[in-house]
This record gives C-alpha cells, structure tokens and sequence, in this order.
C-alpha cells in the first residue's frame, strides 16, 4: 500500500523537477528502498507476534507476586562454601581462557582468508562457509558433541568453546581486515614483499587494535559460556550452581551468581587495561 | 639501457577508458614529469609502470628490458621488478601504526629471505641502513616514532627513505607533492631531484602543477584523456600551448600558487634556464 502512493509521490516530483531544480539528480530508488526496508522490517515484528507468544506480556504485571516469592529465595545469599565456589569459578575462567586461545590462534589465518579485499573468491567462500558451520552450531550442541568424544569435563567445554568461537572471531576479524586503508599495503607490495608479508606489515599493524578489543570481549563472553556448559556436564561452576539451584538451594546458588558476577566485572576492568596498554 | 618502456598500453575501468594505447619510453638516469589535469590518467598510468594495475590485451610494460606485464598478465619476473622500481605515492602509504625504521625497513623485504621478512628479523647492519637513508633524506631523528606522528612532509621523505634502502633503479613518484605545503613540497623535490643525480635513479614524477616540472624535470610527458599530448623537454612547454592542449582544464595546472623555486633554483638541474622562463610567462598569466 505505502509502495503505490510513494510511487505517486515520486512521480508527481519528477513531473515538478523541471521547474524547481532541488531534486534533479536525486535517486528516488533509494528513498522507496529504504520505506521497502522498514516495511519489511515491520511486517517480521508483526508476523512472528503470535508464534513468540508476545501476547503474555500482561502476566509479566499480573502474576509479579510469583517471581517476587522465587527471587526472595535469593536475597540471603550463603557463602559458607565460598573457598569451593571460587575453586570451580577458576576452573570455569580456566576453560574460557583455552577456548578463547585456541580459537585466537585459528582465528588468525581464518580472519584474513575470510577478508574479501585479501583472497580471491574460490578460497573466500570455502572458509566462509566453514565459519558460518562453527557458528551456526551453539556451543553446548558443540559441547554434548565433544562430551560424547573425550568425556564429561572440562576439555570438553574447552573444545566447544574453541570450534564456535572459532567461527565467531575469524568474521569479527575479516570485518575489521575488510575495513582497512589498503593504500599502506600496496606501498608494501610495491617494495616487491611477499604476499604473506604484506599481511604482516600492511594490514596487521592496522587491524591490530580492533583484534585484541574483539579477543578480550570474546574472553569475557566465553567465561559467561563456560559457566552454561557446566550446567551439561563440561565442568566448573556451572555445574555447581545447576546443582544448587535443581536442589532447590536458593541462597548457595544466589552466592554463587553473585561469585560469577564480580569474576566477569572483574574481567572487564583488566580487559580495559590491557586494551590501553596495546593500542 | 630503457628504464621503462610502454606499449600500447590500455585500460578501462567499466564506461572509462582511463588509458588509450599509452607509448613511452625513458631511459636510466632521466627524470621525467609526468603531467596532465585531474582524470587524465596519470595515477593509472603509475600505477601500470609499478605493477600494482593490469593493463587491457595487447597492452606491454617493460622495465630494465624485462616484461613487468603483457596482455593483462603479469610476467615472472614480476615480485622482482616491483623490488626494482620504488613507489612513492600522494597519501605517502606508510604504515601509520609502525615506527618510522619499520617502515623504511619495509623496503628491504623483496632482496632479503622470506622467512626472515616475514618475522621481522632485521639486522643491526639493515637497522644502520635504513637509519642512514632517514638521514638522507633529513629526517634521521624520528627514526623510532610511529609514522603517524609526523607531518606530510616527513611522512613523504619517509616513504623516499624506504625506496632507497628498496636500491631500486627506478623511482616512481605519483603526485608526490599534491598533499603537501610549498615548502615541504619543495623539500621533496629537492630530494628527488639528488637522488636522480648522485644515486643515477631513473626518475618519473607525476605533478599536478606544470611549474614544478619546468623547475625540476628537463623532459615532460603530458597526458589527456588516457592519450599522451606531449612528450618532449619541459622548457617548450608555454602557457599557452598547456591552455591549448587542455582547455579551460589548464588553469589547474598553471595558475597554482607562485612556485618559490629561487631558494632552490641552484640545486635542482636544468633550472636555471626553465626559472627563468618560467618567470618570464606567469607575469602575464
């Protein structure tokens, strides 16, 4: 409906434009692109209304006195055990941290090969579509998958971990390889420097900032991860707190989130340090 | 011995034809300008010679006698010849993030391994070297700055320094000058101008404005619509046969700002002739 009367609009401008030049030369394609666009975008929101089941947002008001009585439960915190809670929060940050290295490692080659302004398109589109294959899968199918190789535990989480993370970093980095200056880089390839070397010394150097801000976030999402994967068995705090909470041991498993919260907190006030420190 | 020859060289990028069956040949030891308005095809004419651009069939370029590329392909030789001939471009092209030396460094890369290129393993005697050519060309001091700390013009040298420690044949200039103020710009061209006379590096500038190539260069090629104009010496170039090769266009490339080439008419060569002249015509203009 709003296409055909903006067709009409753009017509009747066009007839004007000979008169008044203000719109000579614009590109009324656009302008109707951009309403087809947020015509799309509101008929998604309209459509998935129902399936999502958006229609109970009134029990979010109505039955709040059933999540006050839950949320109660964790307002007087238990701490006894806290020497173990911190124990299997190390080992949880321990799993993120070879996650997050294994991955960075990978990621590196991958990110560049994933860069359409650096390979040609019959290696582009191969590494893309592994990528999109690690990321597509969630880290605890990747998880369950890995448990059933090396076991329960925490190599397990390590490995999922690594394989969708994988997936995540590589795109991260090839859009920041994608968004370079190139002009450096052909001053290096006019010295007559190798094509691995004009990685090294035209693009890394530029995209080297960005890396490690993408590499220290990812650390902080894969230990908020690796708690999660405790819940199915890879290990660490997580599974503690699932422990607790199925239990019905409300004020171990609210010291235990409270734990999880200050680890993250603090992972993010040495990540902005450490990003000060290399860019 | 030809430096650069060019054959019949042509490219189109989609509805342009950015260069039209381009002939030219320089010699070692010339230094060249190579002029023409703003879309004449300069930059991709430079950017042919230093192998970063393919040309369209039929199209050959040469340098020091080898095939650099033929018919759209490159040749074998093609990593070598690009270590051959240096490039220095407008936007100077530096690494803004690395140190200075890193940067000079750079040049070094196409006549050491691989594999210690690749690691950054740089010897003290190539560390000495690149220190060495920054003094050459003025600017030995902020060797261990990043580049991007420093001004356009030192940004310029900079990248001269790192085609010189590159002991390349030919230097390839493309409007080296465009971004940067009088004095820096004249600084530059003195430094071109030294290294085309005691290093006998043949040298082909691209210029924007016809005065600096009367000063600095005895032999100027000019360019219009992807054809060349004019190739001879850089004295017969008058005012008025630029407004007749170029039109209204010609404005561009002679009423710039007064060159202030007096301090600097003793050094460079052929200048004091072209000085002159070229005092004699902008009175009118």
């Amino acid at each position: 409906m709003s296409t055909t009367s903006d067709v009409a609009t753009a017509e009747t401008a066009r007839g004007q434009s000979a008169s008044h030049d203000v719109n000579a030369g614009r590109d009324w394609s656009r302008s109707l692109w951009n309403l087809v666009i947020l015509a799309g975008v509101i008929a998604a929101l309209a459509i998935s209304w129902g399936p999502a089941e958006m229609g109970r947002w009134t029990y979010l008001f109505t039955d709040s006195a059933n999540m006050a009585e839950y949320a109660s439960g964790f307002l007087r915190p238990d701490f006894t055990d806290w020497r173990y809670y911190l124990h299997e929060m190390i080992v949880t940050v321990q799993i993120a941290v070879w996650g997050t290295f294994l991955s960075l490692i990978v990621s590196i080659p991958f990110g560049i090969l994933c860069a359409h302004n650096m390979v040609p398109w019959w290696v582009l589109h191969p590494c893309r579509r592994l990528m999109d294959f690690f990321r597509a899968i969630h880290e605890v199918v990747w998880a369950v998958l890995f448990v059933v190789a090396v076991g329960l535990g925490p190599f397990a989480g390590v490995m999922a971990l690594f394989i969708h993370n994988t997936g995540i970093m590589a795109k991260l980095f090839s859009e920041a390889v994608e968004s370079i200056d190139p002009r450096p880089v052909e001053g290096i390839r006019s010295t007559g420097a190798t094509r691995i070397q004009e990685v090294v010394f035209g693009v890394v150097p530029q995209v080297m900032p960005l890396w490690v801000s993408y590499t220290l976030y990812r650390l902080e999402t894969n230990v908020r991860t690796a708690t999660i994967l405790g819940v199915i068995g890879a290990g660490g705090i997580g599974q503690v707190m699932f422990e607790s909470i199925r239990g019905f041991y409300y004020p171990q498993a609210s010291a235990i989130l409270i734990i999880v919260v200050a680890t993250v907190v603090v992972i993010d006030l040495l990540s902005q340090q450490l990003r000060k420190f290399v860019t | 011995m030809t430096a650069i020859a060019v054959e019949k060289l042509s490219k189109r990028f989609g509805k342009k034809q950015a260069l039209a069956g381009v002939d030219l040949t320089i010699s070692e030891g010339e230094m060249v300008a190579l002029i023409g308005a703003s879309g004449s095809g300069k930059s991709t004419l430079m950017r042919h010679i230093c192998g970063l651009e393919r040309g369209d069939a039929g199209s050959i370029v040469r340098i020091l006698g080898e095939v650099q590329q033929q018919d759209g392909k490159f040749g074998p030789k093609m990593r070598d010849l690009r270590g051959k001939t240096g490039v220095i471009f407008q936007q100077f092209n530096l690494v803004a993030r690395l140190p200075v030396i890193t940067n000079v460094l750079c040049g070094i890369l196409g006549h050491i391994s691989p594999w210690r290129g690749t690691f950054g393993i740089f010897t003290r005697a190539e560390k000495r070297a690149a220190i060495e050519s920054l003094a050459r060309v003025g600017i030995g001091e902020v060797a261990w700055q990043r580049a991007s700390t420093l001004s356009g013009g030192q940004q310029q040298r900079a990248a001269i320094a790192r085609t010189l420690l590159q002991r390349s044949k030919i230097l390839l200039a493309d409007e080296p000058i465009a971004s940067l103020d009088p004095a820096s710009a004249r600084r530059v061209m003195d430094v071109l101008a030294d290294i085309n006379r005691t290093d006998k590096l043949t040298v082909l500038v691209s210029l924007h404005q016809v005065e600096y190539a009367r000063v600095y260069c005895p032999r100027t090629i000019a360019l219009r619509d992807g054809k060349v104009v004019y190739d001879g010496p850089s004295d017969a170039l008058s005012d008025d046969f630029l407004t007749e090769l170029y039109g209204s266009a010609s404005e561009e490339l002679v009423l710039p700002q007064r060159l202030p080439v007096k301090s600097s008419a003793g050094k460079a060569p052929a200048s004091s002739t072209s000085g002159a002249r070229q005092g004699r015509e902008l009175v009118p203009a």
